[in-house]
């Protein structure tokens, strides 16, 4: 949970793309050898996924049907209660709504600006450097002192927003602790700290783009617009769609962020689904509820991540 | 290093060696952000080791979020701590339950129990075996600026009753101060208030039939009430702007820079108001005042019944002997006086209490040992997810997100749930 960010591990994908590509290697280089390899490799790693990753969602899996405080081993089975529970639970329903929330922001933002600001920046033209580190300055940052410095600028008594709206005469928001204005003072620090790999990612990938079909389309009369809609963006999918892919992902995962700001307040109007779980698994020794809530996580993402994979990322 | 001290060092080690056979060790695992505290309870662990040759006592420091959240798989763990903090409640309820803590009857009835209030030691002892030893008591009451209440024409010895309270408040708006200062984003400050009315309005009945679950429990007309009065001083907004995203440290630090008239809350605010207020003073002792929590008229809670801790420190499963030596050693008078005397808080040992100083815990330690009923903090004595309920509701009712009738129902639905 600790390092769940917008932007996610990159296991699954590596995994996959590793499983893909080694499953195509395997039909041109000699059977035997890369079996050796497999053998040799492959416990280490597979021991460690077991024990770390494996394991643990299987347990959280089984407490989820049980009543539990997390002390000595579950007794009390309560079958689907859990699951009833939350799908009732107002606040759970608010966590959800918030990550899609996010997801959307993302996509519809964060995505744009990010895919704007690569556009101007992937030329290797004098500046574009220290432009690119800035805008990527925020990613690396960590999420709780990101959080910490937000905290401050929002202040409404001490921060930066109270300074300018003081400068005008005008008393300052108290933009924490509105329930309706602290999911938007959230949405713009998810904006602001992720943008950046977003960027880097496309940067990256118009980079791969050959430059004479810009040529080939200038000489046709391509207009800038007919040009970033007929070659950039068709050349670019492949990186969009994996950007895409990292940015729903990572919205579902929103935690680190969302703690040192509001710790899911106030009245649980910013909750997102890990600090769902959090809250109310955790801090509160409900320890099956909390696998509950971890469950319904693990099956989103999971049916999300396989679906996505096989609709939209088939032939990257 | 010259060769002689070379050699008392290897004979040092070699018995050290030895005698590790009847060595022991008792790792403590304290809260502690104060550092004289921290260093009060250092002087008394190395005075211990004095007087125990052999017998090392380890400091170990976890913040108080942290220690609450990991305190669980700790516990299980081999490498758990000897002794813990406790708030006692329903979180060393489930402690026990899980045969976890120590049951350390026996060195209390050898000449132990004797230094404790009865009432004090009762809150941790389980079907008659006691878990752990009380060290200090608190007390929640509104604190106030005599400053600004001089400035809005208040007395604050005049708040008896809630409608004095009322009017206070609108006495501080007309004046154009802020009335309350409160830490709403940890929620639990405002607890306080729902709670407190509870204790003014049904008494100790009230709650002790709600934790039988006769009638409608926690949704009974006593809990509905004390929504109806904590929204009636809500809806005047008598707490400072962005109060539902402070956190407690850092409105004790916005009380002590005098941006608002009055705060409910422990006796623990004197030390949080110093280190959080941007002078790193606050409000001088002779500038501050201090009321209790006023009365209900017709309530059955009587005026001097008192809300608040009795935090004290258990011994965890399997440990040394030494580590109840310990803690009978560090809860001898003469060590709490120490504590009392420098105004670190107010020790429940007897003999020690006597010995606070300070003008503002004195009227502390006094009402405690007067009430005839102290009632542990709600968020505590119910346990941690009944608890987090009760501090939800309490927050949503200051905000005006949930109606008096809905939040005593959401406890009672909880604590049916829980139990």
């Amino acid at each position: 949970m600790h390092s769940t960010a917008v932007v996610p591990r990159r296991t699954p994908v590596d995994w996959w793309r590793r499983l893909n590509s080694g499953l195509h290697a395997e039909s041109a280089a000699p059977i035997g050898g890369r079996l050796a390899i497999a053998l040799l490799f492959l416990p280490p790693a597979l021991l460690l996924f077991t024990l770390l990753v494996a394991l643990p969602m299987a347990e959280a899996g089984w407490y989820s049907f049980f009543r539990w405080n997390g002390y000595g081993s579950p007794t009390e089975f309560v079958g689907l209660r859990n699951f009833r529970l939350l799908l009732d639970n107002a606040d759970f329903r608010t966590a959800l709504f918030n990550n899609g929330l996010i997801i959307a922001v993302s996509l519809l933002v964060q995505l744009p600006l990010a895919l704007g600001l690569a556009v101007l920046l992937a030329d290797r033209l004098r500046g574009t450097d220290a432009y690119r580190l800035i805008f990527f300055m925020p990613f690396v940052l960590a999420e709780i002192a990101a959080g910490l410095i937000w905290r401050f600028v929002y202040d409404g008594d001490y921060g930066l927003i109270a300074k300018v709206w003081t400068l005008f005469g005008a008393t300052p928001p108290q933009v924490l602790a509105e329930p309706e204005l602290a999911m938007a003072a959230i949405l713009v620090v998810v904006v602001w700290k992720y943008f950046g790999f977003h960027m880097v990612l496309y940067v990256a990938g118009l980079q791969q783009i050959d430059r004479s079909l810009y040529e080939a389309a200038r000489i046709d009369g391509a207009s800038v617009w007919q040009t970033f809609t007929r070659v950039t963006v068709p050349l670019l999918a492949p990186t969009i769609r994996l950007s895409v892919f990292f940015a729903i992902l990572g919205s579902f995962q929103l935690f680190d962020l969302v703690m040192p700001l509001t710790k899911g307040g106030p009245s649980n109007s910013t909750q997102t689904m890990v600090t769902y779980l959090y809250n109310f698994g955790v801090t509160r020794m409900q320890i099956g509820f909390g696998s509950a809530v971890g469950v319904v996580l693990f099956v989103i993402c999971v049916t999300f991540a396989f679906g996505y994979k096989r609709l939209l990322m088939r032939h990257d | 290093m010259n060769r002689s001290t070379l050699l008392v060092a290897v004979a040092g080690l070699w018995v050290s060696l030895l005698s590790s056979a009847q060595a022991a060790t008792v790792r403590w695992l304290h809260i502690e952000q104060n550092p004289e505290v921290a260093a009060f309870y250092a002087d008394v662990a190395r005075r211990f080791e004095a007087a125990n040759p052999g017998t090392t006592v380890e400091l170990q420091y976890l913040e108080n979020e942290s220690f609450k959240k990991k305190l669980t798989t700790l516990l299980q763990s081999p490498d758990r701590p000897n002794i813990i903090y406790s708030w006692a409640g329903g979180v060393l309820r489930e402690q026990v339950k899980a045969g976890v803590i120590e049951d350390i009857t026996v060195p209390i009835n050898n000449g132990w129990r004797e230094r404790f209030n009865p009432a004090a030691l009762n809150l941790y002892t389980i079907n008659d075996r006691v878990y752990g030893v009380p060290m200090l008591t608190s007390q929640v009451g509104f604190y106030y600026n005599k400053d600004l209440f001089a400035k809005a024409g208040i007395d604050g010895n005049a708040i008896k009753s809630w409608a004095d309270l009322i009017g206070a408040v609108k006495k501080l708006q007309t004046a154009g101060i802020t009335p309350i200062i409160t830490g709403g984003g940890d929620k639990w400050p405002l607890h306080f208030y729902w709670s407190h009315l509870a204790i003014r309005i049904g008494g100790k009945p009230a709650f002790d039939a709600a934790l039988r679950g006769e009638g409608k429990g926690f949704a009974s007309e006593t809990f509905v009430r004390a929504g109806e009065l904590f929204k009636e001083l809500a809806d005047l907004k008598p707490f400072q702007a962005g109060y539902l995203a402070a956190t407690y440290p850092q409105s004790a630090g916005q009380f002590g820079d005098g941006k608002g008239a009055m705060m409910l809350m422990l006796n623990g605010l004197l030390n949080t108001m110093k280190t959080n207020a941007a002078d790193k003073v606050g409000i001088p002792d002779d500038k501050l005042g201090w009321f209790p929590f006023p009365s209900v008229p017709g309530g059955k809670g009587a005026a001097d019944d008192t809300l608040g801790g009795m935090n004290g420190w258990l011994v965890t499963k399997g440990s040394p002997k030494e580590a109840a030596e310990f803690l009978k050693f560090f809860t001898e008078a003469q060590n709490q006086r120490i504590a009392a005397e420098r105004g670190y808080y107010v020790p429940v040992v007897n003999g020690a209490s006597e010995a606070v100083k300070r003008p503002l815990l004195r009227t502390v330690a006094e009402n405690v040992s007067h009430s005839k009923y102290h009632q542990l903090f709600y968020d505590q004595m119910l346990g941690p997810s009944v608890g987090a309920v009760v501090n939800d509701i309490s927050a949503d009712l200051a905000a005006g997100r949930v109606s008096p009738a809905d939040a005593a129902n959401k406890v009672q639905q909880a604590w049916q749930q829980a139990n």
